[in-house]
C-alpha cells in the first residue's frame, strides 16, 4: 500500500489546518511516514537525528538576532517610522504603493520594518485616509474599509515578496537547505536570494498597477458623488 | 579544496555553538522570569535540549539528536514551552537613542545584508552558514560602534528575540528535516505518481503551473507557506521540475512566493489577514482578504510564467 505513506502530509495538512501546535506536527508526521514506510524506529529517530543536523543552517538567522534586536532598541523603528511619514502622496494608491516599495526594498536588506500594530494602524492607514478626505472632501463607509484593505495589502504583500532577497531570511535558508539536503547543492542562500530579486521586482509593479486602478475606482465613485 | 572543506566544518561548528549559547540564554532567561512553576522548568527544558542538539549533537550518535527532537516536539505539543519576559522596548528611550544617532542606525543592517552578499559572491568555497556567520559578526561590530551599546547587551537582545520568535523558529530546520525523510520513506515518487496523471509527460509549462497552484492552495489550506514548501518541492517541484532541468534556486524560489500568493488569500493565515483587520476595525474580517484575491491571483499567474521562462 504506497498510498499510506502518504499518512505523514495528511498529517501535517490536517495538523496546521487545525492549528495543532506545529513542531509536535512536524514529529509526528515524520515518524508516522517512516513507521508506514517500515522504517524501524530506531532508524527512523536516528534519520530523524542527521537531518535535524543536517539542516541547522535554516536555524542560522538566529544570528542575526542580536544586531537586529540591538538596533531596535537604538531606535530603528523611530528612524523607520521618521522616514516613512515624510511620503509625499496624493492618493491613496500612491501612499500604499510608495510603502510596499519601501517595505520590499527594506526588507531585502534585513531591515524588517513594517508591520500591522507598528506601521499600518498609526501611520500608513491614517495618512492614506487622510489624503482621501485632502481629495475627495468626504469618503463613505465602504471606501473607508477599502482603504484599510489596500493599505494591509501592501504591508503584506510588501512582507511577503522583499523577504527572501535577504540571504539569512528563514524562508530563504529553509528553501536553501531543502534544496541542499535533496542534493542540489548549487542552490545556496545566495542563489536563493538573488533569484528572489525578479518576482520582488514585479510585486511592486502588480501593485502600481493595482492600487492606479484602485485610484481610479475611488475616482469615479467619489468624484460622481461630489458632483450629485 | 580539502581546506576549504577543513575550515568550513570548524567555523561552522563554532557559530552553531554561539546559537546554542544564546538558547542557553534564553533558557535562564525562562527560569528567571516565568512565573508559571510547571512551564518555567519546560520552556528551560526545550531551550537546553535544543542547545545540546546544536553544539553536542554532531559528536554523539546520530539517534540522540532524534530522540532529542522527539523531546523538543513533547514539550511544545504539552503546552509546556512559553516566553519569558524581556526587557521591553520602552518608546521614550527608543526615540532619545534615534535621535541622537539618526539615519546611521540603519548602516549595520545594510553591513549584514551586504557582507553576506559580497563574501559568498568573493569566496564561493565558504558554506552558506559560514557566510551568514561572518556577515553577523560584521553586523554585530558595526551595530555596537554605531550604538555604542555594550557587548552584553547585544546578547540580552539576541535573547529578547529570540524569545519573541519562540519555538517556532526551529519550524523551518525542522520542515527541511521533514522533507528530507518524505525523500527516504519515498513519498514523493508516490505524490509524483498520482501527480503524473495530470501532468501530461514533458509539458513543462503544466508541470510549472501545478507547482506554483499547489504551493498557493496547499498554503491556503495550512495557512503556512513553510510547510506547504516542504511537501510540494518533494512531491512535485522535484520530480517534475528540477528532474527535467529546471534550475533548483529558481524553482525553490519561486515556489515558496507562490505559496505566498496563497498566504495573501486565506483566513488560516490569521496573523495576516484576520487580526489585522481587528486592529483596523474593518466591517468585515475578510476586508483584507477581499482586497489581496485580485493581486494575490495576478501574482500567482506570474508566478507560473516566470517558473517557465527562468527556470528552464
Amino acid at each position: 500500500m504506497e498510498i499510506l505513506k502518504l499518512i505523514g502530509v495528511v498529517i501535517v495538512i490536517v495538523g496546521f489546518a487545525i492549528k495543532l501546535d506545529t513542531i509536535a506536527t512536524v514529529v509526528i508526521a515524520g515518524i508516522a511516514t517512516g513507521l508506514v514506510a517500515g522504517i524501524p524506529l530506531d532508524e527512523i529517530l536516528t534519520i530523524l537525528g542527521d537531518k535535524f543536523l543536517s539542516n541547522r543552517l535554516a536555524t542560522m538567522f538566529v544570528l542575526t538576532l542580536p544586531v537586529i534586536g540591538l538596533l531596535e532598541r537604538y531606535g530603528l523603528k523611530d528612524k523607520a517610522v521618521d522616514f516613512i511619514s515624510k511620503i509625499k502622496a496624493a492618493t491613496v494608491g500612491r501612499i500604499a504603493l510608495l510603502y510596499q516599495a519601501i517595505r520590499v526594498l527594506s526588507a531585502a536588506f534585513s531591515l524588517r520594518i513594517g508591520g500591522h500594530p507598528q506601521f499600518v494602524r498609526p501611520l500608513i492607514n491614517p495618512m492614506a485616509q487622510a489624503a482621501a478626505i485632502s481629495q475627495y472632501g468626504h469618503i463613505d463607509e465602504k471606501s473607508e474599509d477599502e482603504i484599510k484593505g489596500i493599505v494591509a495589502s501592501a504591508e503584506n504583500a510588501g512582507n511577503f515578496f522583499g523577504q527572501n532577497v535577504f540571504m539569512a531570511a528563514s524562508g530563504t535558508l529553509l528553501i536553501a537547505s531543502t534544496l541542499e539536503e535533496q542534493g542540489f547543492a548549487e542552490a545556496t542562500a545566495l542563489e536563493v536570494a538573488k533569484w528572489s530579486i525578479p518576482i520582488a521586482v514585479i510585486s511592486v509593479l502588480v501593485a502600481a498597477i493595482y492600487y492606479t486602478y484602485f485610484d481610479k475606482k475611488l475616482n469615479g465613485r467619489l468624484l460622481n458623488g461630489k458632483k450629485a | 579544496m580539502g581546506d576549504w572543506k577543513q575550515f568550513n566544518t570548524v567555523a561552522g561548528e563554532v557559530f552553531y555553538v554561539i546559537i546554542a549559547i544564546i538558547f542557553v540564554l534564553v533558557a535562564i532567561n525562562a527560569i528567571k522570569t516565568i512565573e508559571d512553576k510547571r512551564k518555567k522548568y519546560t520552556t528551560f527544558l526545550f531551550w537546553i535540549v535544543l542547545a545540546f542538539t546544536f553544539a553536542i549533537g554532531p559528536h554523539v550518535d546520530k539517534m540522540v539528536t532524534g530522540i532529542c527532537v522527539v523531546v523538543l516536539a513533547i514539550l511544545t505539543g504539552s503546552k509546556g514551552v512559553t516566553q519569558g519576559k524581556g526587557k521591553e522596548l520602552i518608546p521614550e528611550e527608543t526615540r532619545k537613542h534615534a535621535d541622537r544617532i539618526g539615519y546611521k542606525i540603519f548602516i549595520p543592517a545594510l553591513t549584514l545584508a551586504i557582507s553576506a552578499v559580497l563574501l559568498a559572491s568573493l569566496l564561493p568555497k565558504m558554506s552558506g552558514a559560514v557566510v551568514l556567520g561572518f556577515s553577523g559578526l560584521a553586523g554585530l561590530i558595526s551595530a555596537l560602534v554605531i550604538t555604542k551599546a555594550k557587548f552584553t547587551e547585544s546578547a540580552s537582545e539576541g535573547v529578547r528575540l529570540m524569545d519573541n520568535v519562540g519555538t517556532t523558529g526551529i519550524l523551518p530546520q525542522l520542515l527541511s528535516a521533514l522533507g528530507a525523510v518524505f525523500t527516504v520513506a519515498g513519498v514523493g515518487e508516490v505524490i509524483s505518481s498520482g501527480v503524473s496523471a495530470v501532468i501530461p509527460e514533458g509539458n513543462k509549462f503544466i508541470a510549472s503551473a501545478v507547482y506554483c497552484i499547489g504551493m498557493a492552495l496547499f498554503t491556503m489550506i495550512m495557512g503556512n507557506g513553510f510547510a506547504a514548501f516542504s511537501v510540494i518541492t518533494v512531491g512535485i517541484g522535484i520530480p517534475f521540475l528540477i528532474m527535467q532541468g529546471a534550475n533548483p534556486a529558481i524553482v525553490g524560489a519561486l515556489g515558496l512566493t507562490a505559496g505566498y500568493c496563497g498566504t495573501l488569500m486565506t483566513p488560516m493565515a490569521a496573523n495576516f489577514n484576520i487580526m489585522p483587520a481587528a486592529l483596523l476595525e474593518t466591517k468585515s474580517q475578510y476586508t483584507i482578504i477581499k482586497a489581496q484575491i485580485p493581486y494575490a491571483l495576478v501574482m500567482l499567474l506570474v508566478h507560473i510564467f516566470l517558473v517557465y521562462f527562468l527556470a528552464f
